[in-house]
């Protein structure tokens, strides 16, 4: 090769001008440049329309994704307090609030008083149209009680005098700048250096003092106010109930649940018991009820979680394997060189086709009515649809091997068994292997879709929490499990694959 | 001891004892490797077995049953149902009722229900793809070493890609499924997403192994990083691109059927709603239509990799 040959500037324009064609590039290529861009606009618009995207993402309720996000890393404790006609209220937590029953938090401070009072029977004031909230609110009677059932309202019911304790003022403290006072018909709201005076005059007659800051609004006049605090929390006020959500960060009782005696102790209190503590359940150890505790823990169900993930990495490796076990003598049925035989080749080629082409959730959904929802479904169906494609991956692989190593097997007269073992299985099997990983890598990925029709594993409970119970907490804990997994098997898959094929491993 | 075999000099036995002791070690672990794989199977077979709504052996015998579903009335229903044409069993009810799901244009003209569900599907397969390439486009350059000297740059990049390829499909999909109202936004969205992280992965490593010397050029005679990146490696890596485009497309006509089946709209969930309510000939004519759809999407994709690349378009991933 000679150097560079070097050309003055002068010289270059000058050849620019001769050949205008070299420099400019041509025009065919320009123009179909141009049609590319234009068909891709094109496309971009008509599936804007097509999928009225416009529309959709108008139309979307955009404050409820927020609150959907801010579940994925915190809990809201719900405290309602109810008012009464003549102005006392009670404070309660919903039943399966996250701070367990009788719970006390100290961001809620409460004064109390003693009162006396006269409380009708249900039945008579539920015939009487005025006050049927009141008189709920305030019954002492199991909930159900105040429609009146038959025998109940055959008795004729005994007005009831009854010592009670009430609450007289309820402050509540989000955060160090925001804070709600329930008192006597009024509720005081602060938030970010601003306070909202809100009378409370009975049904209908919720009424601001001044203007409504940024945070609070009112769709009706006369009816409850919402105040948005942003993440930490928010808040209804109508006349006869002031719903608190108050929101906190972290996964709630992630470890025991309210049930378990352990709630609320701890990790010293916690150890404490399980090394020389006294048996709470005499049936078994306390170390053995904190574990069992922990297993089953109803509102993040470890162990049922654990056995879904361990499903779908269970489908991915024997799905893999199978297939790469069914796919291997196959192949060398499918490869033209191997194999001698047209019709042969073309047989077992269209057959990969076709386990390839039926796609894994037709496969899925057909297995899952087989052998019903489980992993041995989704184990099908990872197998069938992966040994179409790693039947094809193996015979291309066949295909491009070099054929030196086979002639001079075959030269020094080797059977034909052994020239396929040691002319070309050590060529190939590197790249077998490393594609089985590939694909067992992805598969562990993909098997937590396939889940989601019913073929096993995490998927269906993924969904169960997503779609059914909005348990976006869950949905979290789940998520950060799904992704350990998928890289630890990355690495894990990467790791082998390289010490198969080298530094390049793909 | 064969004629062959002589006595070994001291250096020539110590070759051999080391020869031995290597392949000896090799099929130790060979071994070793193999129990452990199995043992693995067995524990996993049980495991899964276990675990499952019927048990595998239970089930076997009746593991063609649902062939037998699967059998239309007579072979014209299998037609009836792909077009939307009336049929002669037709009962009142769902099961046989074909012409219902029927898209009119004009008043005579009409999609059939599958045909325009499959072309939904196909539409989000394409469209995130679309998305997808954009930003992983965007995205490839910042994560390739020999573009970005940065490495807390590329780290970042790098991390963000894995996330959102690892991130579960039907997470994001059931998330704006709960946001948006019930179609196939959220499958797009969903399908983008993971396309972004494949294929800016993909991206950055044919980014990585381009030719520099188009990049000295430019950077020589002083352009910018964007011009270097736009006229230096671009050219020569778009035909890459495009076949990994071309790639992930197909891939991810099969992730939109499947998305579709859980919540997604398109195809899929029409196929999951009549295997489930064992309506035959409606399941027979969407696998039908499926079937040849990815057929076709993965023959023009291969005949298309082909004509841009050559035969290395062939190598999966």
């Amino acid at each position: 090769m000679s150097g560079h040959m070097m050309i003055s500037a002068a010289e270059m324009e000058a050849i620019s001008a001769r050949h205008p064609e070299l420099v400019k590039g041509s025009n065919h290529n320009r123009i179909r440049t141009i049609a590319i861009v234009v068909g891709l606009v094109l496309y971009m618009l008509y599936s804007w329309w097509f999928f009225a995207i416009g529309h959709v993402l108008g139309n979307a309720n955009w404050n409820i994704a927020g609150t959907y996000l801010a579940d994925w890393i915190s809990y809201e404790v719900r405290p309602d307090v109810r008012i009464a006609a003549d102005g006392t209220m009670q404070v309660s937590y919903p039943r399966f609030s996250p701070l367990g029953p009788n719970a006390g938090p100290d961001w809620v401070k409460l004064e109390t008083a003693t009162v006396t009072r006269t409380v009708g029977a249900p039945a008579a004031s539920a015939g009487t149209a005025q006050t049927p909230k009141k008189s709920s609110s305030f019954s002492f009677m199991a909930p159900g009680s105040a429609t009146g059932t038959a025998p109940q309202a055959a008795t004729p019911a005994q007005p009831q005098t009854r010592i009670e304790e009430v609450v007289t003022r309820a402050e509540i403290i989000f955060d160090h700048s925001t804070s709600i006072t329930v008192m006597e018909h009024t509720a005081r709201a602060t938030h970010a250096g601003e306070t909202l005076l809100i009378r409370l005059d009975g049904p209908g007659k919720v009424k601001a003092e001044g203007a409504l800051p940024r945070w609070a609004s009112q769709p009706h006049p006369g009816e409850k106010i919402t105040l948005a605090f942003g993440f930490t929390g928010w808040a209804d006020v109508d006349a006869d109930k002031v719903s608190i959500h108050n929101r906190f960060l972290g996964w709630a009782n992630f470890i025991f649940d309210t049930n378990s005696p352990f709630f609320g102790k701890s990790f010293s209190e916690v150890m404490n018991l399980i090394v020389s503590g006294e048996r709470i359940d005499p049936q078994m150890s306390n170390l053995a009820l904190a574990w069992n505790n922990i297993l089953y823990n109803s509102e993040w169900q470890h162990l049922d979680v654990w056995t879904k993930l361990l499903q779908t990495i269970v489908m991915a490796f024997v799905g893999t394997l199978f297939a790469s076990l069914i796919a291997f003598p196959l192949c060398f049925l499918a490869a033209r060189n191997i194999t001698r035989n047209f019709v042969l080749n073309q047989a077992t080629k269209r057959f990969f086709d076709f386990l390839r082409s039926v796609d894994m959730l037709i496969w899925a959904l057909f297995f899952t009515r087989a052998f019903g929802p489980g992993p041995l479904a989704g184990i099908s169906a990872i197998f069938f649809t992966d040994t179409g494609t790693l039947g094809k991956l193996y015979s291309e692989a066949l295909e491009n091997i070099d054929d030196k190593q086979r002639e001079g097997v075959k030269s020094v007269g080797a059977a034909p068994l052994a020239v396929q073992r040691f002319g070309v299985l050590p060529q190939v099997l590197p790249v077998f292997a490393s594609q089985a990983l590939y694909f067992w890598e992805s598969n562990t990925r993909s098997a937590t879709i396939i889940g989601a029709v019913g073929a096993g594993g995490i998927g269906l409970k993924l969904w169960e929490a997503m779609r059914t119970k909005s348990d976006w907490e869950n949905v979290a804990y789940m998520v950060v499990l799904i992704l350990i997994v998928v890289f630890l098997f990355d690495s894990l898959s990467n790791l082998l694959r390289s010490r198969l094929i080298g530094k390049r491993a793909h | 001891m064969s004629v062959l075999s002589r006595e070994l000099s001291d250096s020539g036995a110590l070759v051999e004892h080391h020869w031995q002791e290597l392949a000896q070690r090799r099929r130790t672990y060979t071994v070793l490797g193999l129990v452990v794989l199995f043992v693995a199977l067995s524990a996993s077979l049980w495991f899964s077995n276990e675990t499952n709504a019927g048990k595998f052996f239970d089930r076997l015998p009746h593991l063609f049953d649902f062939v037998g579903d699967l059998v239309p009335r007579d072979g014209m229903e299998v037609v009836r149902a792909l077009f939307d044409l009336p049929s002669p069993y037709d009962d009142g009810s769902f099961k046989y009722n074909y012409p219902e799901g029927r898209l009119y244009i004009t008043d005579t003209l009409y999609v059939p229900e599958y045909f325009h569900k499959m072309l939904e599907t196909l539409n989000i397969a394409i469209f995130s793809t679309i998305i997808g390439m954009f930003f992983g486009f965007l995205l490839c350059f910042l994560a390739a070493r020999n573009l970005m000297p940065n490495f807390f740059v590329r780290g970042v990049v790098r991390r963000i890609m894995e996330v959102l390829r690892a991130f579960p499909e039907v997470v994001i999909a059931g998330f704006f499924l709960a946001i948006l109202s019930l179609g196939p936004i959220p499958a797009i969205i969903a399908v983008s997403i993971h396309t972004i992280g494949a294929l800016g992965k993909l991206f950055f490593e044919v980014v990585e192994n381009a030719d520099m010397k188009p990049e000295e050029g430019l950077r020589a005679v002083g352009g910018n990083w964007i011009e270097r990146v736009w006229f230096g490696i671009v050219p020569q890596v778009l035909p890459n691109f495009m076949s990994y485009f071309l790639l992930r497309l197909e891939i991810n006509v099969r992730a939109s059927t499947i998305i579709g089946a859980v919540g997604g709209g398109g195809i899929g969930e029409l196929l999951r709603l009549s295997i489930g309510q064992g309506h035959e000939a409606k399941t027979l004519a969407i696998v039908l239509l499926l079937f040849s759809t990815i057929i076709a999407v993965d023959q023009f994709s291969a005949w298309l990799r082909r004509r841009l690349v050559g035969d290395q378009a062939f190598q999966l991933a």
